[in-house]
């Protein structure tokens, strides 16, 4: 028999919304929501992101698997619930790069896996710096579809240190899957592959948060 | 150095028959790199077709590559069915703002007619003036958007996804609009001068979507859409992964499919031989800190991979080189295809 976490990940693939809820429901009665969360939805969205990486899942399955279990956890864990992961102030942004949908892939892994944070969608410069040091982010995510995009990001780096408010900054989409090298390029603290590795990376930069 | 025995229409012509040319072609999608011989903006640029045209041989005079790109910019589409163009100087102008808010609104759209559209009479007049000056000895190519992967401009990606997934009946709608507006846009390019469209339809690659919502969606639509084109057509995923859906892909009437840096070359000629021309696959975004050195070793790399029996196109994998791309890059790669693409390929 398929375990759990066997079945949430099928489910998921499949676009099978009446099973997820199933087997998010069946687990139900015996744990908390954030046990749930840990024990079945990341490790369900990891499984989904390495296929990615390797090649057997596509991006459609990756957002609506994101999607499906974003609403399984508002359902579970509202966004208010104190009891959701105690992080640093985030945000993601999409600096001056029109394609949003990595963002969104990204973020609903981070609000499903039981993370809070703000979502400034498409920003140009001023905008983000604005928003940053208004909300007092601690840690950035950025994901950009065009080099120029990605590029802009080694200012954004600058302007913030000028301003004496960085962020630790964690970038993803294609032109760093491209190049492994321009991550460091433009000044970020860490490069996510898929949008698991996000919740990866932004766990270890809390860990040197000072 | 040994003079080359063939035009570049014959070179490409008979590589793509799956018989060895006298070198394998090459292409380097300089597509907005002529706006710095004329010290212009790339919005600049792009309004002016005589300086694109005249831009483009310029470009082909440095490098020598094979053809002619009769194509400014993806979003030319979004901007036809009454999209945001947002213009940068640093890149390629993408679509901003969709034409369509949401999924609601396909009910109500109309495609726009190619005669009485001034951005796509723009690039058929780019396609006029590079035939006119190139004639029989260079092809022109021409490009389109699929039917099915129009709607990320059209709609966005999210707003799209949710409509493939949850509307069918809205979707099919849209399909039939975008298609047939993709074969009257192909037509008229031919029409203009084009040799070849390009058919970029990445939402079809695995990378995007299964194979199996491909073969009830983006397989279908593009096999009907191929059909009513009146001449060659090379499919591209623009960078997205092919393998999984080549013997598919095969029997959309395409000859060429456009190989992805994520896959292995040899593995993506093997599938493709003597169906279907691959053109691929360099990776133009890490292109960018290249040294000529590395330039000629992913060249010989490419060329030992996919070279033999013809049936290979030099190309980058995505359909664009990179703003950021230095010049002695390029001349780099042009120099190496030249050297170690001459056929007999007895150096591997």
């Amino acid at each position: 028999m398929e375990s759990p976490l066997d079945q949430l990940e099928s489910a998921l693939l499949s676009l099978d919304r009446v099973t997820v809820n199933r087997v998010l429901s069946e687990a139900s009665a015996s744990t908390l929501p954030l046990t749930r969360i840990e024990s079945l939805i990341v490790p369900a969205l990891e499984r989904i992101g390495v296929g990615w990486e390797e090649g057997s899942v596509s991006l459609s399955q990756v957002y609506m698997s994101g999607r499906l279990c974003e609403e399984a956890v508002d359902a579970i864990l509202p966004p208010s619930d104190d009891t959701r992961k105690s992080m640093p102030p985030m945000a993601i942004a999409a600096l001056e790069d029109y394609h949003l949908l990595g963002l969104r892939i990204v973020y609903s892994t981070l609000r499903a896996s039981g993370f809070s944070l703000r979502n400034y969608g498409r920003t140009d410069m001023n905008q983000l710096v604005d928003h940053i040091k208004t909300d007092g982010i601690r840690i950035l995510l950025l994901s950009a579809l065009m080099l120029p995009a990605a590029l802009r990001i080694k200012a954004l780096r600058s302007r913030l240190q000028a301003e004496g408010c960085v962020p630790l900054i964690v970038v993803g989409g294609a032109p760093f899957r491209f190049d492994e090298e321009l991550w460091k390029e433009v000044g970020a603290d860490a490069f996510g592959n898929t949008a698991s590795d996000a919740i990866s990376a932004i766990s270890r930069l809390a860990g040197v948060l000072p | 150095m040994k003079t080359e025995s063939m035009t570049s229409s014959e070179r490409l012509s008979t590589a793509m028959s799956h018989r060895e040319p006298d070198r394998v072609p090459f292409l380097l999608p300089t597509v907005m790199q002529g706006a710095r011989e004329f010290g212009l903006s790339i919005r600049d640029y792009f309004s002016r077709p005589d300086l694109v045209a005249e831009g483009q041989w310029r470009l082909r005079a440095r490098y020598g590559h094979d053809a002619l790109l009769g194509f400014m910019y993806g979003a030319v589409e979004a901007e036809a069915w009454g999209g945001e163009v947002i213009y940068r100087e640093d890149g390629p102008p993408n679509a901003g703002q969709p034409p369509l808010s949401g999924s609601a609104d396909i009910a109500r759209l109309e495609p726009p007619r190619v005669r009485d559209t001034p951005c796509l009479q723009k690039v058929l007049r780019l396609i006029r003036l590079l035939k006119d000056r190139a004639g029989n000895e260079v092809p022109v190519f021409g490009s389109v958007i699929s039917p099915f992967s129009l709607p990320v401009m059209q709609l966005g990606f999210e707003n799209y996804l949710l409509l493939l997934h949850e509307q069918p009946e809205r979707f099919e709608q849209l399909m039939r609009l975008n298609e047939a507006f993709c074969v009257e846009w192909a037509n008229a390019q031919l029409e203009a001068g084009a040799g070849a469209i390009a058919y970029a339809d990445p939402v079809s690659s695995p990378t995007i979507i299964p194979r199996a919502l491909y073969l009830k969606t983006g397989f279908l639509i593009a096999r009907r859409t191929l059909s009513k084109i009146k001449g060659a057509v090379a499919t591209s995923f623009a960078s997205g992964r092919c393998l999984a859906i080549l013997d598919d892909v095969v029997q959309t009437g395409t000859v060429g499919i456009g190989a992805s840096f994520l896959e292995d070359l040899t593995a993506v000629k093997a599938a493709a031989r003597g169906r279907l021309t691959v053109m691929g696959n360099l990776n133009a975004i890490e292109m960018r800190h290249w040294t000529p050195a590395e330039a000629e070793i992913r060249v010989k790399e490419a060329i030992a991979k996919a070279g033999p029996g013809g049936g290979f196109v030099l190309t980058d994998n995505h359909g664009e080189i990179p703003w950021q791309v230095p010049d002695s890059v390029l001349l780099a790669i042009a120099d190496a295809v030249r050297r170690w693409g001459r056929y007999p390929l007895d150096w591997i």
